[in-house]
């Protein structure tokens, strides 16, 4: 049996015990910011070039990478096959109202009114509902993330369960959203969804677990007439680049400034 | 000081200890690592399944297929375009098979007639007049399709 | 999950086009409860204060009223939004690791601010002599609760009567500011979004500022008159004078305001003028009829015209008790148009989806009517616990 004095003794240990580690952790909270500033001298030489060392991500040793998006709307067929495959691949719900990627169909009537359709994202084929002479101008947008460099959808993310990669593309933590939806709201473009099942936002990775194998992303890699082009805008001999070179290519939206990587060839200026 | 004053700063120092405390031990790992984000979660999204494979392996073993696609105007088409993702078939052919669309419709989501697709860059058909007793594969190859 | 029957039921009924993602309104009536709960407390809390620092005399009965119901309704304010969070269990998160571009995130910590620094504080001070003094009449738990709650400080002297009002009067003169930060920082979680035009204004936080000091005000007048009338005591008729003028005042200025906005857009007539003019005419009932005829152009008139003429009490008690329903229920359905109507139009501005509020579910009516509820459920504990009219009276003369 412990006497009186042992409790007391062994309450005071806690005490300070308990004081100490709490002390020790508010104390290096508040030292925390200041890390940075004593590991800065030390990581100056290699200022010009973005310091990403950890094995455990493998784009580390790739970091010159910033991928893109080029779309050519005069070679979009409107097939619908990128919708679909994207939606095998990643495993989005086959409900016709969530969508990864969707092809859009415009079709400018000779009255100046203007018919926009997208039925089932554009998996099933698209149909032409105007008849073809009441049609002044009709093409085809295929639409995704624009993997924005200033994107609208990670500034309103509370909790940073959504991000800019160090390569340039948006993507979602799953295991970190909270599903609040405010990035659904700020997407000026309509690119993110709340997953049905998961209850977490959920949007395009430019297949992010493919492009880092050194593959296409599944829209463009079945896409049958090439409309799709992906790259990494660093690269000067990249396919994305060379497409930017060749073509007069406009983004979706410029006056939102928000620093949109998917660049359009032949984007009229009906579209939205 | 009066009393108040110096309990409330006492309660108040407990409070945003105990917050720091919890933060402490709530804030992942790999977070503020490259930003405000979890590292790890790069990671996470690599890690998902590849579906849609590499053309390649499949003209490793259908190289009849891969003869005759290669002169005709579907070349540069992968054949998963068509024949869905092969990453189950790769890993056992015998069970599980491709989809093989023979549907006039599936042909035409490419190939019947919309304004909106290019003349120069695919042939169209209207579908609803052209030969509709038939199905496209009976006259095209799909392989290695003639006009 | 897994049932669509709405969605596909709403896919029917799209008008013009929409991108495939927006056919589902992700932010629901809970989200619209959200800022008018909100509102209620910055409202509720800034009539307070002006009894207190601008030393209007008139509104002393409903002083504590205003206090306890804000802290009610604060209490409650969070629950609408993480009861819609796909992942409620990892709410801690925003408070965690905030993100700091991010209006969501900081509003955590305005709010904590505001509950923890300001409300509270102001309670306490105001209550401490009298958890002193219960302390020592109760028995019991309740003996224990109030003990703990003076925090050890036991004085009871007029000296130490007259720092507790010292120091409650610099956190009113604090809260005030933070009241503004409270609602206006509601407003910028909406005014900042930039891909939505019906949101994205600079006026928003102020108009947001505006209504809850209006909506604040009418749920004051509105348990002021509930709870003399429970009580069986008689209504202070020059109170009630006094907090119709003075909504009377504020309604101008938030209708003034919310005015200001719409001419704005519309005379400016941007890009997204065609889509929000439909906007507008699909609003008809909630917006033309709730908020702007019953919700403002009613209880501006029967207010105007009592600073003019007075009838009876008896009229007036009446008169009073509808318009703060009116105007409780009006700035309710300008939420509702801020909320809901910002997610009707695509962001194409081609087209419109449905919004159809279901029963049951987590987003279902009854679950918004529990957050209603509970509120004065809260309050009711909170009058009984600590009733303003069992307050002590030491003053210093």
């Amino acid at each position: 049996m412990k006497t009186e004095k042992d409790k007391n003794n062994s309450r005071r240990e806690f005490l300070i015990a308990s004081t100490a580690i709490t002390g020790g952790i508010v104390l290096s909270t508040f030292l925390n910011p200041f890390k940075s500033i004593a590991e800065a001298k030390s990581a100056d030489s290699t200022k010009d070039t973005i310091k990403l060392n950890d094995k455990n991500v493998s784009l580390a040793k790739d970091a010159e990478k910033w991928w893109g998006f080029g779309f050519d709307i005069e070679k979009c067929i409107g097939c619908g096959t990128c919708a679909k495959a994207c939606k095998e691949e990643n495993n989005v719900p086959k409900e016709p109202f969530f969508f990864r990627t969707w092809i859009e169909q415009y079709t400018e009537k000779n009255d100046g009114t203007l018919k926009v359709q997208s039925p089932n994202g554009g998996i099933d084929g698209q149909t032409q509902a105007v008849p073809s002479e009441d049609i002044f101008k009709s093409y085809f947008v295929p639409k995704t993330c624009n993997h924005c460099s200033k994107s609208p959808c990670v500034q309103v993310c509370p909790v940073g369960a959504t991000f800019v990669s160090p390569d340039g593309v948006v993507l979602v933590d799953e295991k970190y959203c909270i599903g609040c939806g405010y990035c659904v709201q700020a997407c000026p473009y309509g690119c993110r969804y709340i997953h049905p099942e998961k209850e977490i936002a959920d949007k395009c990775t430019l297949c992010y677990h493919r492009i880092n194998k050194g593959l296409q992303p599944t829209c463009v890699e079945v896409c049958p007439t090439g409309a799709r082009t992906h790259g990494n805008l660093r690269d000067k001999k990249s396919d994305l680049v060379k497409f930017l070179k060749e073509h007069n290519c406009h983004v979706l939206k410029p006056h939102l400034n928000t620093g949109s990587k998917l660049f359009y060839n032949g984007l009229s200026e009906e579209v939205r | 000081m009066p009393k108040q004053l110096t309990r409330l700063i006492i309660v108040f120092l407990i409070f945003i200890s105990l917050f720091l405390v919890v933060r402490h031990f709530l804030v992942p790992e790999s977070f503020y690592k490259f930003g405000h984000y979890r590292a790890d979660a790069l990671k996470d999204n690599e890690d998902h399944q590849v579906k849609y494979i590499d053309a390649a392996m499949c003209s490793a073993c259908h190289t009849d297929i891969d003869s005759l696609k290669v002169s005709g105007p579907h070349k540069n088409i992968n054949c998963q375009t068509c024949h869905g993702p092969g990453y189950l078939h790769v890993e056992d052919p015998s069970k599980n098979v491709l989809i093989k669309p023979t549907e006039r419709a599936f042909c035409g989501k490419c190939h019947s007639l919309n304004a909106a697709r290019a003349c120069n860059i695919i042939k169209q058909q209207d579908i609803a007049q052209h030969n509709i007793d038939n199905k496209c594969v009976e006259c095209h190859n799909p392989h290695q399709p003639q006009p | 999950m897994g049932n669509f029957d709405q969605l596909y039921q709403a896919l029917t009924k799209v008008d013009g086009f929409i991108y495939p993602n927006e056919l589902e309104l992700r932010w629901s009536v809970l989200i619209t409860l959200y800022p008018y709960i909100t509102g209620l407390v910055a409202g509720a809390f800034i009539l307070a204060s002006l009894n207190r620092v601008f030393n209007v005399k008139a509104l002393k009965p409903t002083y504590e009223i205003s206090l306890l119901a804000a802290f009610a309704f604060l209490c409650v304010a969070t629950m609408p939004l993480i009861s819609h969070l796909g992942q409620p269990q990892r709410f801690y998160e925003i408070m965690m690791t905030p993100h700091l571009t991010s209006a969501m995130a900081i509003f955590g910590f305005v709010y904590l601010w505001y509950l923890m620094a300001v409300l509270l504080l102001e309670i306490w001070f105001d209550y401490r002599v009298d958890f002193v003094i219960w302390s020592r009449e109760k028995k019991g738990l309740l003996k224990l609760v109030y003990k703990i709650l003076t925090l050890g400080v036991m004085d009871t002297s007029p000296k130490s009567v007259r720092t507790d009002n010292k120091l409650g009067y610099i956190i009113t003169v604090i809260g005030i500011p933070s009241a503004f930060l409270l609602h206006g920082y509601v407003g910028f979680i909406f005014g900042s979004v930039k891909a939505n035009p019906w949101w994205s204004s600079v006026l928003m936080p102020i108009i947001f500022l505006f209504s809850a000091m209006v909506s604040g005000i009418a749920l004051v007048l509105f348990l002021y008159m509930i709870i003399t009338y429970i009580r069986k005591q008689k209504l202070d008729m020059l109170c009630l004078d006094t907090i119709g003028k003075l909504l009377f005042y504020i309604l101008i200025l938030d209708f003034t305001l919310e005015s200001l906005d719409q001419i704005h857009r519309i005379y400016e007539a941007g890009e997204s003028f065609d889509i929000i003019s439909l906007l507008m005419s699909k609003l008809f009932f909630s917006l033309t009829i709730m908020q702007v005829l019953m919700g403002t152009f009613i209880p501006l008139a029967i207010l105007g015209f009592f600073q003019f003429h007075k009838p009876k009490e008896k009229i007036r008690k009446a008169a009073y008790f509808i318009i703060s329903i009116l105007v409780l229920v009006g700035i309710f359905f300008m939420r509702w148009n801020v909320v809901i109507g910002g997610q009707l139009f695509s962001k194409s501005f081609l087209g419109f989806t449905t919004y159809k509020i279901g029963l049951i579910g987590r987003e279902g009516l009854i679950m918004s009517i529990v957050w209603i509820i509970v509120p004065f459920i809260i309050l009711t504990f909170l009058l009984w616990f600590l009733p303003p009219w069992k307050k002590a009276h030491i003053e210093d003369k």
